[in-house]
Order: C-alpha cells, then sequence, then structure tokens
C-alpha cells in the first residue's frame, strides 16, 4: 500500500515529477563524472604502471623519471650490480634523446627511447618486429606520418640539431623495423625507439655509458620495500622509486583535479539535494489536508514520514538511473577533448568508469533523497492535527 | 444503566485565534452509550467541533477527562493515541478528505494497511463495505471521478473499515446538496442500525432529527441534551 502510494502520488503529477527527474539527472550525471575524475585518473595511472610488470624505476638521485635531462652515469656498471642483486629479476634501461630526420627540406623531430629490445616496457608493438640490429628502429603512428615513411623504408636521422646552423650530429641511417604504440607518451606525439647502445652513440660523449631511466621487475617473493633501500645503498647516485612512491607523486600532481571534482560534485549533489527537498516541500503543503487526515485517522507519523522520503528517494533514484546514461556519454565525450592534455600519456583516462563510482554516485543520491524527504515531511507529520483541519477547512 | 462507551469530565479547550484566546470548550461532561446515535448542535463557535476533536484524541483537552470504552485517550502519549483511533474510532470529515491519488477502494483499504490486516483480507472488506455504502460499481474511481456524495459514502466505508467503537461525523452532509445529504442521512441511520456507535456535530436540522439524542451547545458549553426516541 505504500509503494502504491508513492507511485500514486508521484505520477498525479507527471510533468512535475518528470522535470524533477530529468533535473536529477543532470546533476546525477555530473555527480557521476566528478566521482570518475577524481579516482580515473589515478586507476589509469596506476593501470599504466602495473602494465608492463616493472615494479620499481630508477632516476637520477633527487629526480623522478625523465622530469629532468640528468641521466644515470656508469650505466653499465650500475645495470650489472643490479642484476647481481637478490630480488631483481629484469633490468631495463632506457634513455631518452631526439631523432631528427630531414623531410622535404625541414627537419622532423621525435622523441627518441633508447632501450633494451629484449626486455623495453615502454611500447608496444602493432606491427613488424623489435630491433635486433643497431641501425633499427621501431615508430609510432605520428612518427611514421610524419616522415612520410613505412615499415622497411631507411631513413638518415641524427641525434642532434642545430637550427640556425641547419647542421646535424651524431647522424646515421636508420630501417624501420616496425610500428608501436608508445605507452607513456603524450597524444600526437613523434616516437622512436632504437637500441640504447645506438642512441648512446649517436648523443656523443654526452650520453656515453649513461642512462635515463631504470626499470626494474621485481622476483615474486622480493620485498619491494627493503629492495627500494638496498638498491639507494648500493648505487648513491640514484633515487629508486616503487609504484607506490610514483603514485604518491600522482597524487599529489592530481590534487587539483580532485579538489575540483571534489567541489563540483559536492555543487551537483546539493543542486540535487536541494531540487528534490523543493518539490518535496511543494508536494508536502499542497497535500496538507491529506496528510493531517491521515494522521487523525490513525495513519502513524513514522508511515507518513516514510511515503514522503520513499518519494524523494524514488525520484533521486530514478533521476539517478537516467544521469548514470547520461553521465557516461558525457564523460567519453569529455575524455576525447582532454585526451591531448599537454604533457600527459594518451593511455591516461580522465574519466574512467569503475562500478565503484557508480554506485557511490547512486548512495550519495540515495542519501540526498532521503535527507530531501526527512525535513518537509517530519514537519508536515508533525503538524498539530486539530488546528491544520480548522485552517484547512478555513481555507 | 447503559453501557457508556465515552464519557467525558469537565473537559475544557483554550485556543489561540488572531491574537484572541478563544474558550471553545467550558467544563463539559458528556456520556455516550455502546450503541447510541447522539448529534450535537449549535451555532458555528460554539465548540463542537473543537469537543468531537477532543473526543476523537486528534486535540488534547486543558482539563478534564476523555474516556472511551474505559481508556483515557486523553492521557496517552501520541503514538498510542494514533493507535487508538486506528483500531478504534472512525472518522467522517465535511470535506471529506478523500486520497485523491487512490482509489475508493484502495481508499477503503488504507486503515486496513496500515492495522496490518493481510492483502486479501482488506480487499475483501473494503469491498464489502463499498457494497454497503451503495458503490459497488464505483470501487476502481478516483475520488474526482466520483459526486460529492459518493466520496462521502467512501469516507464512512473507510471510516468502517476497522470496525470502530465510535464513528465521529463533524458536518458530515455540509458540502452536500439537499437530496444526497438525505441520503447520507439514511446511510448514518443504518450503519448505527447496524451497530455502531454514532457521534455527529451538525447544522444541518436534518441529520440533527435522524439522530436519538440531540445535544445543544452553545458558547462552550451543553445548554441542552435530550432523547428523541425511547431507548
Amino acid at each position: 500500500m505504500l509503494l502504491r502510494l508513492v507511485w500514486a502520488t508521484l505520477s498525479r503529477h507527471r510533468s512535475r515529477t518528470l522535470l524533477a527527474i530529468l533535473g536529477v539527472a543532470v546533476s546525477a550525471a555530473m555527480l557521476l563524472d566528478m566521482v570518475m575524475l577524481s579516482s580515473g585518473m589515478r586507476v589509469s595511472f596506476r593501470d599504466l604502471f602495473v602494465a608492463t610488470g616493472f615494479q620499481i624505476r630508477i632516476a637520477p638521485k633527487g629526480t623522478l623519471p625523465f622530469d629532468t635531462d640528468a641521466t644515470i652515469p656508469d650505466a653499465a656498471a650500475v645495470v650489472a650490480r643490479l642484476r647481481a642483486m637478490d630480488g631483481i629479476a629484469v633490468v631495463s634501461p632506457v634513455l631518452g634523446g631526439q631523432l631528427h630526420v630531414e623531410r622535404d627540406g625541414r627537419s622532423v623531430s621525435s622523441t627518441a627511447l633508447g632501450v633494451d629490445p629484449a626486455v623495453q616496457g615502454d611500447y608496444e608493438l602493432e606491427e613488424g618486429r623489435e630491433p635486433r640490429a643497431p641501425n633499427e628502429i621501431v615508430g609510432n603512428e605520428d612518427f611514421l606520418t610524419a616522415v612520410g615513411a613505412r615499415v622497411g623504408d631507411t631513413l638518415s636521422g641524427a641525434a642532434g640539431f642545430d637550427p640556425q646552423l641547419r647542421a646535424v650530429s651524431g647522424q646515421r641511417l636508420l630501417t624501420v623495423v616496425g610500428r608501436g604504440r608508445f605507452l607513456y607518451l603524450a597524444s600526437g606525439q613523434r616516437a622512436v625507439a632504437l637500441p640504447i647502445a645506438t642512441l648512446q652513440a649517436m648523443r656523443g660523449a654526452a650520453a656515453n655509458d649513461r642512462v635515463s631511466l631504470m626499470m626494474l621487475r621485481t622476483a615474486p617473493s622480493a620485498n619491494v620495500d627493503s629492495l627500494l633501500t638496498r638498491i639507494e645503498a648500493a648505487v648513491p647516485t640514484v633515487t629508486a622509486i616503487s609504484i607506490e612512491t610514483a603514485m604518491r607523486q600522482v597524487d599529489e600532481r592530481l590534487s587539483y583535479f580532485r579538489q575540483l571534482a571534489f567541489i563540483l560534485g559536492a555543487v551537483s549533489l546539493a543542486v540535487g539535494f536541494l531540487l528534490v527537498t523543493t518539490l518535496v516541500t511543494v508536494s508536502v503543503n499542497e497535500r496538507l489536508g491529506e496528510i493531517i487526515v491521515m494522521r487523525a485517522i490513525g495513519v502513524a507519523r513514522g508511515r507518513i514520514v516514510q511515503q514522503i522520503v520513499l518519494e524523494g528517494i524514488v525520484i533521486m533514484v530514478v533521476g539517478a538511473l537516467a544521469g548514470l546514461g547520461l553521465g557516461l556519454v558525457t564523460a567519453r565525450y569529455l575524455n576525447s577533448i582532454l585526451a591531448s592534455f599537454p604533457g600527459l600519456p594518451a593511455a591516461i583516462d580522465f574519466f574512467l568508469f569503475q562500478p565503484r563510482d557508480a554506485w557511490m554516485a547512486l548512495g550519495l543520491l540515495t542519501v540526498a533523497g532521503i535527507l530531501a524527504g526527512i525535513y518537509p515531511s517530519w514537519r508536515g507529520a508533525s503538524l498539530p492535527i486539530a488546528v491544520t483541519l480548522r485552517e484547512e477547512a478555513i481555507g | 444503566m447503559s453501557d457508556i462507551l465515552l464519557s467525558t469530565q469537565d473537559v475544557e479547550r483554550s485556543y489561540h485565534m488572531g491574537g484572541e484566546l478563544v474558550h471553545a470548550v467550558r467544563g463539559v461532561s458528556l456520556d455516550v452509550a455502546r450503541g447510541d446515535y447522539a448529534a450535537i448542535v449549535g451555532p458555528s463557535g460554539c465548540g463542537k467541533s473543537t469537543l468531537l476533536n477532543l473526543i476523537g484524541g486528534i486535540d488534547r483537552p486543558d482539563a478534564g477527562s476523555v474516556t472511551i470504552d474505559g481508556e483515557r485517550i486523553d492521557r496517552m502519549a501520541d503514538r498510542d493515541a494514533t493507535r487508538f483511533r486506528l483500531l478504534h474510532i472512525g472518522f467522517v470529515f465535511q470535506r471529506f478528505y478523500l486520497m485523491p491519488a487512490l482509489t475508493a477502494l484502495e481508499n477503503v483499504e488504507l486503515p486496513m494497511a496500515e492495522a496490518k490486516v493481510p492483502s486479501a483480507e482488506r480487499q475483501r472488506r473494503a469491498r464489502d463495505l463499498l457494497a454497503y455504502v451503495g458503490l459497488a460499481g464505483r470501487r476502481d474511481h478516483r475520488p474526482s471521478q466520483l459526486s460529492g456524495g459518493e466520496q462521502q459514502r467512501v469516507a464512512i466505508a473507510r471510516a468502517l473499515a476497522n470496525e470502530p467503537r465510535i464513528l465521529l461525523a463533524d458536518e458530515p452532509t455540509g458540502e452536500l446538496d439537499a437530496k444526497t445529504g438525505r441520503e447520507m442521512i439514511d446511510l448514518l441511520a443504518q450503519v448505527n442500525r447496524d451497530g455502531t456507535t454514532i457521534l455527529v456535530v451538525t447544522h444541518d436540522e436534518h441529520l440533527a432529527l435522524a439522530a436519538r439524542r440531540v445535544v445543544h451547545m452553545r458558547d462552550g458549553v451543553i445548554v441542552d441534551d435530550r432523547r428523541q426516541d425511547a431507548t
């Protein structure tokens, strides 16, 4: 009977109920997007770190990977020392640099990563094979398009280029043997990967036996925290960073996004709450006579509160479910716009849908629906029966 | 000696209206026997509706007592008084006050649902009650689809839903035309003949004449109390 009464009351003013549901849907969509935004990038970053199976990154002392141009000296010895340590299964060195390719009289510059192709974790091959010989490279789609090359073509590339003198240094003939998707690079960023020794040689003395970063895969039984301490003790010129440490850095850098998401999410929730409170209050005021008569004929105050609160919840939940769909559509659209956000890997999703987010948005809105109904319903059900009946009769 | 169902002793009730203190009921003592049909009449503002509200437990006296079937309703906590009204008192109002979103049948079911009568049982009883008040064919209609007289019949069926000890009616013919009002008077008389104690408050002399006892009030006190039959 309670549900019947709720349904009958809501369907009595169909247009008003529908408009309220639409309002809540918009508010719910915004809330869902903000919940997705607040956790999506974090989860996305973690997925990215975890995806290639490297649990530890080694960067020059006091820096973060690729945060500066600093490099780790004596790289071969460091790699050998790390490989000899208990608990480390794989060491993958990476050297960052540039590759300049002449095309139609102009220089096309790309990010170049010197890697050990056998253990690299920077890209996934989409076509062709890994660069096995010193003069072989893998490029991404943006690079191949910019230089007009395909897998199998040979290019003349240089590690250095002086635009004023139009002079190149470290020039070599390089054969494209594969096309890959680079995991940590921004959308539209041109990139190539080549054997680390080749890039070190092309860059000359400045990069001799140096690397920008080492990625370590640990043994299954290894204790990562203790490894970090041991690595920094064994190699004083480096900082060892676990995924947890990296995530703390990510959290720090994304705190603005999270604050923005929190504020906008709270505003959305408040708008939904006020919308439903207003609707329920108007509805209660219109029905004072009915409510008081229900009290008079013996319907308990709690039952009336239950009924009115349930009306608020129904509006909130139906609106939230509609908002869920709307939120996913808008998140997808916003994600496509933000995919080219400067300085962030293209693989990062700003709005990553997780069922937990939907449940959280739904839960918050349900709580808001309950709170929205409590005050007006309690107020309506607590009015003095005789006085209200008298006033209703006069009115 | 009569079996007293309802008894008020020295009941007083004042309230503020428009900044003035109104002494609506001043020391009213009234006994109503089980199975009786009493009408309280008097000019507007004489305190008859206030007295009915006090008897029905929807208002509390400033002084005095209200006892129904041995239970002091004026002393009950709100929750207990609500439950008592649900199970033992039937209300009929001048403006019917049906739930507009519910059908006639659902309106009659409402007090039974609150009293936790099983669904099948309450539907059967609601159908029987609607047939009793002559609305068997209108049970799926909403109040807006019913005439005033039909709505008041539904309200009477709703009031009888939990088989109350007493039916309290405040100007039940006040919003009805003369013909429909007479039908309502006949229906209330029938309800009383079938065993329900009735107390009505009315301006309608035809309704008052149909009662077995007429109580006259003026300025918050009973000024006359006489029986119209030989019971």
